[in-house]
């Protein structure tokens, strides 16, 4: 609860700073607030409370995600100084909405109440809208917003359907009530359509196929730093609250729902891939391999009970790995007008530390060992065999296999090819980024308990 | 005192030669290789005094893995392979000059440090993870420092990652499989394991395509002609010299004791893809021109053999194969090292435009006819003693496949004598071939040194893998 009112005072306070023109101060002022916050949420650990007559509820689960949530956060809000170099006017705006997409992103995860859980999504989804049409003279940014928009509204359609078929057969919006209701035996059908519905909507925010069509365009349009934020932070928050939403309301307790789960995840990982292969793009690459990772996430569905650690430590593992990334990718893409991959020639010889930390990333979403996408990996497949999806499994690791192609285009490029151009300026700020979070990663990778023994 | 203090060792030799600059690299790195032989040696002295030198400790606790490595005389003998050839690997990199030499010599450093954690590592994961750890730097010493056209060398290089990757992916989902049935990665839970003969058999497939890539066994060898040619020379050393044992090892150390029955009920298969390799491998060497190509090819032979002497699953196949993975290590070094000699002198390939070196250089001439003879089993070499044990072996299972194998020897002569042959001997070459120096020499003549020594008084070796490879065959036969 302190996390949420903190997180907001925050963001009012960082509109306060544009009235009395203290913007030079803003993102060190953020970053420091955010840590606090931090401190905070993780003073939080081990509660167990609820407020607002169930609305908020507090545990572990929430605040280790919330936790996420607010590393995700300072990073992007650590690399906006040189992005948004160009705007330096708008500079508040831009950090306070990313503050209340945070706000809107915990409250995704510690809902107590359907309600809640719209209204956290709602916010998530606005502020991401505004976020991608936000480079308003360009036209590629104002369809993707545009773009975006539409899809996430239908979504949200869905969502607030579904949580009406919900109320409808249940009476209640308060997920223990629905959760208590729905252990007994004869449950109305449009508790199951309500169900259906909402993780409908929930795979739409995913980016799951075959709902997944609006990704590659929104991704490529959008401002890079937009598009990080969402291929990390909102695809962990949409994937953390679709597993909290399924637990509350014993979505696994029918086999056919598994089904559609297994053929979700197998068909969000190929199509990924495969899609991802063509790319020359790298921002279309990353949103493409993002749906594959998505697909690999969907595993942990089929376990609700037990997986909670393994979807946390997966979500971290991938979304740090992002973060730096698109630290590397803002770096090489600033100035030019496109993210093909040809701006990466030469970049293990102009810059090694940067293509050092691009090929660290990549390995750890390739899952290759010692980064922690390959625990990410092997905690999920040691999981879901233990279930009795062999099968499912052995897809899996094909599909790693085939993943490989694409993260080695880029990582040949950078070390095989010629530079274009030389280099100039070293933005201590993108380093220092893409630093911490490949450290991160790779500390994480070497001591998994960290992370896993939280949940 | 216990062996992850040469995993440290060589770890931070990486390190430190990444950080000692450009000038300094070669001598770090030579220093830290060194040093590691040296405190390797010391730990087989403990390991045969009889101390406990097995390091273990818990890491991670669900699922539980343990950061656990054990030595036994088997392990130690591939740890002293990969620590003995590291330094001369190194030493023998001193002639040429590469660019970004810290992050050359750091890797070099990097890929033993993961090698020889595979041979030590007693938890199934753990092995993993140093089996792809190795992976990681030899890809990019091909890809940056090889040789010949860019794209041609990407294509090679990917394509070995991937197929390798593709191949270890299979054997961590076996390994998953088995931790879902014995609740822990340690080997001596997995080897306690009773598995169905079905399960066994997916068991057995699942390695195998990891380890008939890595060694590389018929038909998963496509990727490694090419990357042999195209890696620059201490790559193709590290390559063939210690990495493809590490597939070889695991067959030993992981396949066969985890799945007997397979293994027994499928031998003649295994057995004859092994043999295939050696007559399909003889027969396109015959047929190369270029110097490291056919290198490449005699590799997939002998290693073919090799693989054969495992799968015959009795106590003379494994002794011979562990003794010829051993001496064909060395020998396959010192041969890629003389192409090495050669190409800095002629800068060329081609066996056809070389020749007349002998009347230039005979000590090189003499050198490099020693390790031809090794390559092709003579007696009193080391070589001789290895393949002549794994033919044995093959003799008891059938006849015929001794004979087959055998052809390794009887072909092996023929396009070695005529290769040497054709680069050493025949008319004076206009081109000056400028004498081996001091380095050059030290490396071959420690090379031959091994091989002679060995191939004479082979007992120390056979002493220090005997009982181990005991204990593999009693658990197989369990």
């Amino acid at each position: 609860m302190n996390t949420l009112i903190a997180i907001t005072g925050l963001g009012v306070l960082c509109l306060l700073f544009e009235i009395f023109n203290f913007r030079k101060g803003i993102i060190p002022f953020t970053i420091v607030g955010l840590l606090a916050t931090l401190a905070l949420t993780v003073n939080d650990y081990g509660t167990n409370a609820s407020f607002y007559n169930n609305m908020i509820v507090v545990n572990n689960f929430s605040v280790t995600f919330s936790s996420l949530f607010i590393v995700l956060t300072i990073f992007l809000v650590a690399l906006s100084h040189n992005f948004y170099e160009s705007h330096p006017t708008k500079i508040s705006d831009f950090i306070a909405i990313k503050i209340f997409m945070l706000s809107g992103a915990v409250a995704m995860v510690s809902f107590g109440n359907l309600a809640m859980f719209f209204l956290g999504i709602e916010i998530l989804s606005i502020a991401l809208y505004i976020l991608c049409a936000s480079d308003r003279l360009n036209l590629k940014s104002n369809e993707s917003g545009m773009k975006y928009f539409l899809m996430g509204s239908f979504a949200s359609g869905f969502i607030l359907f579904g949580i009406c078929l919900v109320y409808g057969a249940m009476g209640s919006f308060d997920v223990i009530e629905i959760s208590e209701l729905s252990r007994s035996a004869e449950l109305p059908d449009w508790f199951f359509i309500g169900i259906l519905l909402l993780t409908i909507g929930m795979l739409f925010k995913i980016a799951v196929v075959p709902f997944h069509f609006w990704a590659p365009d929104v991704y490529e349009g959008a401002p890079a730093l937009t598009t990080a934020t969402m291929s990390t932070l909102a695809k962990v928050v949409a994937m953390a609250t679709l597993f909290k939403l399924l637990s509350v309301l014993n979505a696994d307790i029918s086999e056919s729902f598994q089904i559609v789960i297994v053929v979700l995840s197998i068909a969000s990982m190929t199509v990924g891939n495969i899609m991802a292969l063509r790319q020359v793009n790298v921002k279309r690459m990353l949103a493409f391999s993002g749906i594959s990772h998505a697909g690999f996430m969907l595993m942990t569905l089929l376990t609700l009970t037990t997986s909670a650690s393994t979807l946390l430590y997966y979500a971290a593992a991938y979304s740090i790995s992002g973060i730096a990334a698109f630290a590397v990718i803002l770096y090489v893409c600033k100035n030019r007008d496109n993210e093909d991959i040809t701006n990466f020639h030469g970049l293990g010889k102009t810059n090694p530390l940067l293509a050092a930390v691009l090929t660290g990333a990549l390995l750890s979403m390739g899952g290759i060992p010692i980064f922690s996408g390959f625990f990410a990996k092997l905690f999920l497949f040691n999981q879901t065999i233990e279930a009795g999806y062999l099968v499912l499994v052995i897809v899996a690791v094909v599909n790693s296999i085939i993943s490989i192609g694409y993260y080695f285009k880029l990582i040949l490029a950078m070390y095989g090819k010629e530079p274009n151009e030389e280099k100039t300026g070293t933005p201590i700020l993108y380093y220092s980024v893409a630093v911490v979070a490949i450290v991160i990663n790779i500390v994480i990778g070497l001591f998994p308990s960290l992370v896993l023994d939280l949940m | 005192m216990d062996v992850s203090f040469i995993l440290i060792i060589l770890l931070i030799g990486a390190f430190a030669t990444y950080f000692s600059g450009d000038k300094l690299a070669p001598k770090v790195a030579l220093l830290f290789g060194l040093v590691s032989l040296g405190f390797s040696v010391y730990l087989l002295s403990l390991f045969n005094a009889g101390q406990n030198i097995d390091f273990i400790s818990a890491w991670i606790t669900k699922p539980s893995i343990s950061f656990s490595l054990k030595a036994d005389g088997l392990s130690l003998a591939m740890l002293l392979l990969n620590t003995a050839l590291t330094p001369l690997i190194i030493f023998s990199a001193f002639g040429n000059e590469f660019r970004n030499a810290k992050n050359f010599y750091a890797l070099i450093l990097f890929m033993s440090f993961a090698m020889a954690g595979t041979f030590l590592a007693a938890d199934g994961l753990l092995y993993y993870i140093f089996w792809e750890l190795a992976l990681i730097p030899i890809y990019f010493i091909a890809l940056i420092w090889g040789n010949g056209d860019a794209e041609e060398r990407k294509k090679a290089v990917v394509k070995f990652f991937i197929y390798t990757l593709a191949g270890s992916l299979f054997m961590l989902t076996a390994f998953i499989y088995l931790y879902g049935k014995a609740g822990s990665f340690l080997i001596e839970d997995l080897y306690k394991l009773e598995l169905s003969s079905q399960e066994q058999l997916w068991i057995f497939l699942a390695f195998f395509l990891a380890y008939a890539i890595k060694i590389p066994i018929i038909p998963f060898h496509t990727w490694q002609a090419k990357v042999y040619q195209k890696a620059p020379t201490v790559g193709t050393m590290l390559l063939s010299g210690i990495m493809l044992k590490m597939g070889l090892y695991s067959v030993i150390r992981w396949q066969l004791p985890l799945a007997p029955s397979a293994a027994k009920e499928y031998m003649t298969i295994f057995i004859a893809l092994g043999i295939a390799g050696v007559i399909y491998g003889s027969i396109v060497a015959l047929r190369q021109k270029d110097l490291k190509k056919l290198l490449a090819y005699s590799s997939l032979a002998h290693v073919g053999l090799i693989a054969a002497g495992t799968y015959t699953l009795n106590l003379d196949g494994l002794r011979g194969a562990v003794l010829q993975m051993i001496a064909h290590g060395f020998v396959v070094v010192g041969l890629f090292f003389v192409a090495e000699i050669i190409y800095r002198r002629y800068e060329t390939r081609e066996i056809s435009e070389m020749g007349g070196i002998r009347s230039q250089s005979p000590k090189f001439t003499s050198m490099f006819m020693i390790l031809v003879l090794a390559s092709v089993a003579l007696p009193s070499t080391f070589n001789f003693i290895g393949e002549f044990t794994v033919l044995y072996s093959l003799s008891q299972i059938g006849i015929i496949w001794a004979i087959l194998g055998g052809t390794t020897i009887i072909l092996g002569a023929y396009y070695m004598l005529r290769m040497f042959q054709h680069v050493m001997l025949g008319e004076t070459n206009a081109k000056l071939f400028k004498d081996v120096t001091t380095n050059e020499t030290i490396v071959l003549v420690s090379i031959i040194t091994f091989l002679l020594f060995f191939g004479i008084y082979p007992k120390p070796i056979t002493d220090l893998i005997t009982p181990s490879l005991e204990n593999i065959i009693t658990i197989i036969n369990r």
